[in-house]
């Protein structure tokens, strides 16, 4: 029986490390002043490296065995920016709002 | 040994419906990841919602940023990193069948979720003291607010603000909600541990247990800047 991959303890240590650093930059960009919508997409973009990081090593996405669960995975965001983005393309598209 | 290899067993570890461990791994694991789409859908039209009323009320947005503790936000964000990390580990010593460090690192994320939800229970007290529940209740008046009324660009009314509010706690509420859930799963799943249930052979409710306490951090990632920061600055 295999018990799938077993990550050394460094790697989680090292992956908590990086998830503390961003939280520190996201609050430190959030005093800042960037130009125009900057504010927001850096944000999410720092959030998205670290959920990124989350979902490949501590959810050992990056090992995964059975690989037709990465369609799955993939269906989830998949069909959350088709969400965002169809209301998105909706909303700023009127005419009048 | 367990006697997993005997067809029709009992064992956990095959249930007699599968074909062998493999196959029951396969299984489990894809209805825990559809189970996970399922959840990021549901917290996705929430996330919509908010996209929806922000780029309408960007003002109102930026006056309900302001309101909230940022030091709080940040903590907790701490806090919930932690407990992912302790619940990484937990999952390794079930993997390793390491009985004593699995029960240990089950109630050490116990305790960190606790953490969150106690921060959680006294920021939601200070909203309900300062009339920023939604409901009957609510007042925020941007012009006198502490936290707003020296910035020109985040004026706006009651009614917007209230509306930034119940997202807030429709998003919070949910995920706090997420985290008791959690934390019921894991003090059953740290009894189980302790009484030898789980082995290097069986261990999926632990690691499916994991993934989930992992998605609800990965929520908390996109609330705190969404909520607490992106709103203090330049709004669009």
């Amino acid at each position: 029986m295999s018990i799938g991959h077993v990550s050394p303890i460094r790697t989680y240590i090292l992956i908590w490390a990086a998830l503390m650093l961003g939280t520190i930059i996201t609050v430190a960009a959030s005093m800042v002043d960037f130009p125009g919508p900057l504010n927001a997409v850096v944000a999410l973009a720092i959030a998205t490296v670290k959920a990124t990081l989350v979902v490949l090593f501590f959810m050992h996405v990056k090992y995964i065995s059975y690989k037709v669960n990465i369609i799955v995975i993939v269906s989830a965001v998949f069909w959350l920016f088709l969400l965002l983005g169809m209301v998105s393309i909706d909303y700023v598209g009127r005419a009048f709002s | 040994m367990p006697t997993s290899e005997i067809a029709g067993s009992h064992d956990l570890a095959l249930r007699h419906q599968f074909v062998n461990q493999e196959q029951q791994r396969d299984a489990s694991s894809m209805g825990m990841w559809l189970f996970l789409v399922t959840e990021v859908m549901f917290f996705g039209g929430m996330f919509t919602a908010y996209l929806i009323y922000r780029h309408a009320n960007p003002a109102a947005f930026m006056a309900g940023s302001l309101a909230l503790s940022v030091e709080y936000g940040a903590f907790n964000t701490v806090v919930l990193i932690g407990s992912s990390l302790t619940m990484a580990l937990a999952v390794r010593c079930a993997q390793l069948g390491q009985r004593k460090a699995l029960v240990g690192w089950l109630i050490g994320t116990i305790l960190l979720g606790a953490t969150f939800l106690g921060v959680k229970a006294v920021e939601y007290h200070e909203k309900w003291e300062n009339h920023h529940v939604p409901g009957p209740t609510f007042n925020f008046d941007t012009a006198k607010e502490e936290s707003t009324k020296d910035h020109p660009e985040a004026q706006a009314s009651s009614k917007s603000v209230e509306m930034y509010f119940s997202l807030y706690f429709a998003m919070t509420g949910m995920h706090a909600l997420h985290m008791i859930i959690g934390i019921g799963l894991m003090s059953v799943l740290t009894w189980m541990s302790w009484r030898g249930t789980f082995g290097r052979d069986y261990f999926a409710p632990i690691e499916y247990a994991g993934l989930y306490w992992h998605f609800v951090d990965l929520v908390w990632i996109y609330l705190f800047p969404l909520l607490y920061l992106i709103g203090r600055r330049h709004t669009f």
